[in-house]
């Protein structure tokens, strides 16, 4: 079995507004963070994930490419996903083992267009887009069948947005949010605008090793103990929306049990109670200590920074088993959970 | 002949009253409640419609009658381009022989495939699918269905998406120095190659480049395309797409050479942008209108080989 | 940890240039249930799925596969898609591979597809920005004058793109899935097309196409049960490099170069031209024949189209190259890569019908794409490696 752990993770100091960065000049100095921090100039394998429709323009892989320095050419490739996803990819490749190194990266702007709708081209083309339920409509729908079965209340959403806001404030990173108003009234009951993950431009990166070139390159590795990523149906009409048994198959899988931190890429409040369930993740894990995707939700880099927090937790000795998750599609159709230790030997 | 003609009417008033037996009666019983019904002949077919007896031997038929359809495949068809007022539809349309599913034997009826003209349309052909529309008020008629129209196979999907776009830093700068009529670049540190346009980075070596270079705005042709497809940019067809390599860059940009007939146009070649007038710049590399031949002679190819 | 991977089911629909007979979802189902029929498996057996295509903007629909996790069996299963252009049908292919090699799955299914016809390629491949740097677009118009620098470089004669045209339609002509068929197609017929993209005439150019091409890949374990003969992978490699730089090589670009090397390196292989029987390799454009066979290393560089002209690629010579007809004669952008993979493994495995390769046993697969800086490849053999 390959050791394999995250030694160097960076992000972008997330904006609300457009920076005035191309994607391309917003991901180079995070790619620049990270083999700073490891002393690498080249990596075994890179894998990013982007989406071309942010850009409204095909092709945003491409000249994020040129952040990388790929010359000589360099073994590559790149999903149409959060860049979770890259990670996994990337997870699997040294798992193979014939390259001990890999770089990760995500990024996006949601400042450059109206994301909830855009999503809408995400659905099923022929019964759902033509109807145009935008995200936060469809989100809002999953939030009912939730409250509705788990008996949860709008508080309780309330306080997911609070604590995520609070803990948003102390991190460098992430969009400095108010408190829930308590009047704020409903953007798409039961969602209030607190309730739903802020626009957000940013990147992030991440550098994987295996065996002891990690342990060379990190003085404590965050270890992937284990890394599972599941889907869900589709379509809202033929799944339980309550709950999500993707991300429960996927945290069973890659062993969420006994975890200290969880980073859950919740993009609205009632989803952190949604995945908590499917986790098992009980009252005395520390959920989101980031201030999470509700303080700082950069599209495709979200889910990565996810791991990356819970990895620099890891790193810095404040926890040694975290976990960190990435959600994509509609209502959480998509979950990837990976969790991380330190200290294996 | 007679130099006259005199209207003449037969009508019987208030219209014949056909009883149907209970064969033609269960068929638009069943159409009058939005179905479409056979009967099965001693033989194992299905007829629709149903008549009494079985076309084929006269023997009569069962009393097993059975819900066929709600689709059917066209077998025949003609096309009406000129509706006449006796006709279901009053714009043009097919009349079809339809073999509903489950069916043995065809239904005639119109056929609204929702286009017009003198020629057929193309998608109406033998083995078309088709439903019944039916109307919304029923009497119990072969006409409680208004016509058959196609199985939906396509729809048109509009989509639009809004964006607000931002240049980012370095081509915001670049697209600056196109409004002042100059073309800038940036030199790499690292590598001291001369990028045109600046990315903000050196895309070889990963890393961030600040030093500003104007370069010139002659070049000399790399290689280049004869296009015949119309471009909006281009002013005619053919028009050449051509790599530029500006005197003082390191990287040849695609852009259109012109002034000059696309047979004539050489590898090597020397080029000088052919601006717009000035009051129409704005912050675009549209200003430049496209490159021409400037007359000197042509640079050797050996000397721009490695720039392509 | 590095396990055996093998091809043991292969599927593909047929290409068109509009398959209006079918959704999204039929179509990618309908390669998919093929390859799954050809492994002899059912969709609970398949542990992961993994899919690739070329941009979104063609359908209009943003990350198709979330739409299609159910159709392709994914509920509850690992689902990821990969999109790195012209090349993602490799890129997919491999990504799928190394979920066997790394010991993670027993079998997974890998499938590409594009439904261009949905929209129009052109306008898909390059929406322009209202901010651009560039002052032209088209795929045509931006590899026709690398075209013309090979040309330059090599002193090839200007017949040559014409036989490759010829020879990959001849071949089109034994496939049943191929998209392009032009019964008695000759020099002549090609010469009469118009110029598009002078040095590029209308069939010296791919069509633009609907369809899908899966695969089931599986562990050597899983593999014993197969009813049909596997094809083994005996290496797989992927190479970007940046789109423009200074003294960027776009007529052989390095990229393709490692990528070979190290796809050989793999295999084992150190005269590709002798050693494999056969090369099923993405040429969208008449005279990127030539330009591949020496970019990957199948000749001396300038010698490419001598290989062409002399009939070494043709199903008939010592090293036939696109025996199914190629990219010229279908092309269902993000699935063009995957076919080729396929089609390399259909050989290895004997199963080309046709158009099979006599006695092929290994076989080069070749994908690239965005402005001929990504690329993919695998070799695949009859043989366990």
């Amino acid at each position: 079995m390959t050791d394999i752990a995250v030694v160097a993770f960076a992000q972008t100091t997330h904006t609300a507004e457009n920076a005035g960065l191309s994607e391309t000049e917003m991901l180079l100095p995070v790619i620049q963070q990270v083999k700073a921090a490891t002393g690498l100039n080249r990596f075994g394998f890179t894998c990013s994930g982007s989406c071309d429709y942010l850009e409204g323009a095909p092709f945003a892989f491409v000249s994020a490419l040129d952040a990388v320095g790929a010359w000589p050419p360099i073994a590559e490739s790149h999903v149409e996903m959060d860049a979770a996803w890259a990670l996994y990819e990337a997870w699997v490749e040294l798992k193979h083992g014939v390259v001990d190194t890999a770089l990760v990266y995500g990024f996006g702007k949601s400042s450059q267009t109206d994301v909830a709708e855009l999503l809408v081209q995400q659905l099923d083309p022929y019964y759902l887009a033509p109807l145009g339920p935008d995200q936060v409509s469809l989100a809002a729908l999953q939030a009912r069948a939730h409250l509705d079965r788990s008996g949860a209340k709008e508080d309780d959403l309330r306080a997911v947005a609070a604590r995520s806001r609070a803990a948003g404030r102390d991190n460098p990173y992430a969009l400095h949010l108010d408190d829930p108003a308590a009047d704020a009234g409903y953007e798409v009951a039961p969602l209030r605008p607190h309730d739903v993950a802020p626009r957000t431009d940013g990147a992030a990166a991440i550098v994987l090793a295996s065996g002891d070139r990690a342990r060379e390159l990190c003085e404590r590795p965050a270890w992937i103990t284990g890394i599972d990523h599941r889907a869900d149906a589709h379509s809202p009409g033929v799944r339980d929306l309550s709950r999500s048994e993707s991300a429960r198959l996927a945290g069973e899988r890659a062993g969420a049990a006994g975890v200290e931190v969880a980073e859950l890429h919740a993009q609205f409040s009632h989803e952190e109670l949604i995945l908590r369930e499917a986790l098992g993740l009980g009252e005395d894990v520390l959920v989101n200590p980031s201030g999470g995707a509700l303080s700082a939700n950069p599209p495709m880099a979200a889910g990565l920074i996810r791991i990356g927090e819970a990895a620099a937790r890891i790193h810095s000795g404040a926890a040694r088993r975290a976990l960190g998750h990435a959600s994509f599609g509609p209502c959480l159709q998509q979950n990837l959970v990976c969790v991380l230790e330190g200290d294996r030997r | 002949m007679p130099s006259e003609t005199t209207a003449h009417v037969l009508e019987f008033p208030g219209g014949y009253t056909r009883s149907v037996g209970p064969v033609i009666g269960r068929f638009l019983t069943e159409l009058r409640s939005g179905r479409v019904v056979g009967v099965r002949t001693a033989a194992g077919r299905v007829l629709v419609p149903p008549t009494e007896y079985d076309p084929d031997t006269g023997d009569a038929v069962t009393d097993e009658f059975v819900e066929v359809g709600p689709a059917g495949t066209v077998e025949s068809w003609s096309w009406v381009p000129n509706p006449r007022a006796t006709h279901p539809l009053d714009r043009p349309f097919a009349w079809a022989l339809i073999r509903m599913d489950g069916a043995d034997t065809a239904l005639l009826h119109a056929l609204d495939l929702g286009e017009e003209g003198p020629e057929p349309p193309r998608r109406l052909r033998a083995g078309l699918r088709v439903r019944p529309r039916f109307r919304a008020e029923r009497v119990g008629s072969v006409r409680d269905i208004e016509c058959f129209e196609p199985e939906v196979t396509m729809y048109v999907a509009p989509t639009r998406l809004e964006y607000r776009l931002h240049p980012g830093r370095a081509l915001d700068r670049f697209l600056e120095g196109m409004s002042e009529g100059r073309i800038l670049g940036h030199r790499c540190e690292v590598c001291d190659k001369v990028l045109v346009p600046m990315k903000g980075l050196c895309p070889m070596d990963g890393v961030p480049t600040t030093e500003e270079v104007e370069v010139a705005d002659t070049g000399t042709v790399t290689t280049f395309a004869v296009n015949n497809i119309p471009d909006p940019r281009a002013p005619e067809v053919p028009f050449v797409s051509a790599y530029i390599l500006l005197d003082g860059a390191d990287v040849a940009m695609l852009a259109l050479v012109s002034g000059i007939p696309a047979d004539q146009v050489r590898l090597g070649m020397r080029v000088r942008a052919a601006w717009k007038p000035r009051e129409e710049w704005g912050r675009s590399i549209g200003n430049i209108r496209w490159f021409e031949p400037t007359g000197e002679p042509d640079v050797p190819f050996d000397a721009i080989k490695d720039y392509t | 940890m590095t396990e055996r991977c093998a091809v043991i089911g292969v599927g593909q629909t047929a290409y068109k240039t509009r398959r209006l007979d079918v959704s999204i979802a039929g179509l990618v189902r309908e390669a998919a249930l093929r390859a799954l029929e050809d492994a002899g498996l059912t969709w609970t057996d398949i542990d992961a799925v993994v899919v690739g295509k070329a941009p979104d903007l063609f359908e209009g629909v943003i990350m198709p596969e979330t739409y299609l996790a159910d159709a392709l069996g994914a509920r509850g299963k690992p689902m990821m898609r990969v999109h790195t252009a012209g090349s993602v049908g490799g890129s997919t292919g491999i990504v799928a591979a190394n979920l066997i090699r790394s010991g993670v799955h027993q079998r997974v299914l890998v499938v590409a597809w594009e439904k261009q016809s949905e929209s129009n390629a052109t306008w898909a491949l390059t929406v322009d920005r209202p901010y651009s740097a560039s002052l032209v677009v088209g795929a045509g118009g931006y590899f026709a004058p690398h075209i013309r620098a090979y040309m330059q470089r090599s002193n090839a004669p200007d017949h040559i793109g014409t036989l490759v045209a010829v020879k990959d339609r001849e071949n089109a002509l034994k496939n049943p899935y191929a998209h392009l068929k032009i019964p008695g197609i000759s020099r002549e017929m090609v010469e009469m097309t118009p110029m598009l993209w002078e040095p590029l005439r209308y069939l010296e150019t791919c069509p633009s196409s609907d369809g899908a091409c899966a695969m089931v890949l599986a562990s050597e374990d899983a593999a014993r049960s197969a009813p049909n003969p596997p094809a083994w992978v005996h290496g797989t490699a992927m190479r970007s490099e940046p789109i423009v730089f200074a003294g960027r090589d776009t007529v052989s670009p390095r990229a393709g170069i490692d990528c070979a090397a190290d796809v050989y390196a793999q295999a084992g292989i150190t005269d590709p031209r002798a050693e494999l029987d056969c090369a099923e390799v993405y040429v969208p454009f008449s005279w990127y024949e030539p330009m591949w066979l020496e970019n990957l290393g199948f000749c001396a560089e300038g010698e490419g189209w001598k290989l062409t002209e002399n009939g070494a690629t043709a199903l008939t010579g010592d090293i036939p190259w696109n025996p199914s007809g190629g990219v010229l004669s279908s092309n269902p952008i993000g699935a063009s890569g995957l076919i080729r993979f396929a089609e390399a493994a259909l050989q290895v495995r004997g199963m080309a019908g046709e158009y099979q390769v006599d006695g092929a046993r290994r076989a080069l697969g070749h994908a690239y794409g965005g402005g001929a800086q990504f690329f993919a490849m695998w070799i695949v053999g009859s043989d366990r490696p």
